[in-house]
């Protein structure tokens, strides 16, 4: 049994929405264009919104279903719910909006509490301040810390970094990345930030015109082509899971992964952890023969699998980079120009050429072991 | 001031506040359903609570004598039960000035209420509030600028009824002659004008002090709700 499992059906003017899912533990990303009803699915999560016919369980407490008449009002759901605005009560202080949902009587079972709260999100010199005094960035760091404070089963968070700025943004999301790798609590993330998912999430559920479109790993999901015109990511890219080796003293450092490892520059990444990166596919380019006397450092033998023709000038190919026991197939775009000169078809043997500076820190985030200790 | 000017300032003053603190629980009420709820009959009821701003005041002063009077379907039941009587009591004029002011309380209220952001309602029933702790502990404390303004208008708004009151419970001293009844009384006696000079002075000066209170009230109020210092003048 998963721990969410979600089915709920509700006729809008708009849109209707049709969305299941179930979720386990770890960072569930819910992604999808705006419009493609992630919110209306964490309300209906939350007891916010009221699906027509259903069947929502947490954790084994059923939540909502229409067969059996079962709907529970918000407070009584035990989920913690981060939203887009930081909606912080502004007639308290930041302690006392802390502390406000510990009082609905939860039961303790889990151990949060406000010194790591406070630890983990920064906000002990905060305390006496009024929100109104706040910066965007530390309202919502207050506002996510009032949720876990809550002891919630899980926790939803609806596009947390969307009403700030890229340098707020920036400031936030190594708070979250600890609190994913210190709090043992499963979190619903809405995004419709690729590098988000990439660097917070462990699952993705794909949205689109208010239905899931699928749902799997991170790693599976965003490689997946065929579902770009749901996620929008038209830079499609690759991911894949690798191993962080020693840093070299030129700086570069050696992802390993089956099949090879890849060369990227200086990322700060602890030797020995399991990342996985992105690699974006008009950062690949596909040569016939070994290039010699090139500044690419990362040169990988493989095999084409598909070429899928596209609109517009560019072609997309499947590359599979790994050994003939564990394929690791990668996406590079190339023009339809170079892909019809040097006739690339299923089962050309080709190079595929990375750039160690194609990958920043953007790319990489944590892997399918880390976190959740 | 003379012990008729006292007389009909105290009787003023009772009668307002008891007006005001009566119907303020039924106008927070009637405002959170007319800001917070959708239920059938909303509009029926918008209109019963608007009618006494709108009706001439010597109209509801007969729908009151005819509701509440002696021999009123309410008035009679009082009487039998309770043994209250309203007609031609301080308290007639009381319930005519509370009626009177009713909307404008009711107003300032549900303004106030719809100016606070409904997601912060929400977001506290996410943590777990019922929706009663919801009401205590966020919709109020924001409301209460509001709920200042609107006891400060249906305070002046009693300290100056004078239709439905003349109407309902007469103009009797001691009992119902409110400072306007009173000031109506002097000038239609013949050399009442300094009587009435006084009166008018004296209702003014009860209008301004009405207003600089609630002034230094609300400021107060809006430092505590924002946890900012008060503003010095304006």
């Amino acid at each position: 049994m998963s721990l969410i499992e979600f089915s709920a059906q509700r006729r809008f003017d708009s849109i209707t929405i049709d969305a299941s899912f179930t979720a386990d533990a770890g960072v569930t990303a819910l992604f999808g264009a705006s419009g493609a009803g992630k919110t209306t699915v964490v309300n209906m999560l939350a007891g916010l919104e009221r699906p027509d016919s259903g069947r929502i369980v947490v954790g084994g407490m059923v939540l909502f279903d229409s067969d059996q008449g079962v709907n529970l009002a918000p407070e009584h759901r035990r989920l913690g719910y981060v939203f887009q605005e930081d909606r912080l009560f502004p007639h308290f202080s930041v302690a006392r909006n802390l502390t406000y949902g510990g009082k609905g009587g939860y039961t303790k079972d889990r151990p949060v509490d406000m010194g790591l709260v406070t630890k983990l999100l920064g906000l002990a010199h905060l305390l006496d301040r009024r929100p109104a005094t706040l910066s965007g960035g530390e309202k919502q760091r207050v506002a996510i810390g009032r949720a876990l404070l809550a002891n919630p089963a899980i926790l939803l968070m609806d596009e947390p970094m969307a009403a700030l700025d890229a340098t707020r943004r920036a400031e936030i999301l190594p708070f979250l990345e600890q609190m994913r790798e210190q709090l043992d609590i499963p979190i619903v993330y809405v995004s419709h930030n690729v590098d988000e998912v990439l660097r917070l999430a462990d699952t993705m559920v794909v949205m689109g015109e208010g239905e899931t479109k699928a749902s799997g790993p991170v790693a599976e999901i965003l490689s997946r082509i065929d579902l770009r015109q749901w996620t929008g990511i038209h830079d499609a890219g690759t991911v894949i899971t690798a191993t962080v080796g020693d840093q070299a003293d030129d700086g570069l450092t050696a992802l390993k992964f089956n099949g090879g490892a890849l060369q990227v520059a200086r990322l700060h990444l602890t030797p020995g952890r399991q990342v996985r990166l992105r690699i974006h596919a008009k950062d690949v380019s596909l040569a016939l023969e070994k290039p010699n006397k090139i500044s690419v450092l990362n040169i990988f033998p493989g095999k084409i699998l598909e070429v899928s023709q596209t609109k517009g000038a560019q072609a997309d190919v499947r590359v599979d980079i790994g050994g003939a026991s564990w394929p690791v197939p990668i996406w590079a775009q190339v023009t339809k120009r170079s892909a019809t000169d040097l006739g690339l078809a299923p089962g050309t043997k080709v190079f595929a050429l990375v750039k160690a500076l194609a990958v920043d820190r953007e790319d990489i985030g944590p892997g399918p072991n880390t976190g959740h200790s | 001031m003379t012990p008729v000017e006292i007389e009909a300032l105290r009787l003023s003053l009772k009668v307002a506040l008891w007006a005001v603190g009566v119907s303020l629980p039924f106008g927070v009420l009637v405002a959170w359903l007319l800001a917070r709820r959708e239920f059938p009959g909303k509009l029926l009821l918008d209109g019963i609570v608007h009618l006494p701003l709108v009706v001439p005041p010597v109209a509801v002063g007969y729908l009151l004598l005819v509701v509440l009077g002696r021999n009123g379907a309410v008035g009679g039941w009082l009487y039998d039960w309770f043994g209250i009587t309203l007609i031609f009591t301080w308290k007639g004029a009381a319930v005519a000035a509370g009626v009177m002011a009713f909307p404008l309380m009711v107003r300032a209220i549900r303004l106030s209420m719809e100016a606070v952001d409904a997601r912060l309602e929400t977001a506290a029933r996410t943590l777990g509030a019922s929706p009663l702790r919801v009401f205590l502990g966020i919709t109020l404390p924001l409301i209460a600028p509001g709920i200042l303004a609107g006891v400060v208008l249906a305070f002046a708004r009693s300290l100056g009824e004078f239709g439905a009151t003349i109407t309902f419970v007469s103009n009797i001293p001691g009992q119902t002659r409110t400072l306007p009844l009173a000031l109506y009384s002097v000038m239609q006696t013949p050399g009442g004008e300094d009587a009435a000079v006084r009166l008018v002075l004296i209702s003014i000066a009860l209008a301004l002090a009405a207003i600089f209170a609630s002034e230094i009230i609300a400021r107060r109020l809006t430092a505590r709700l924002t946890g900012k210092k008060p503003r010095r003048g304006r």
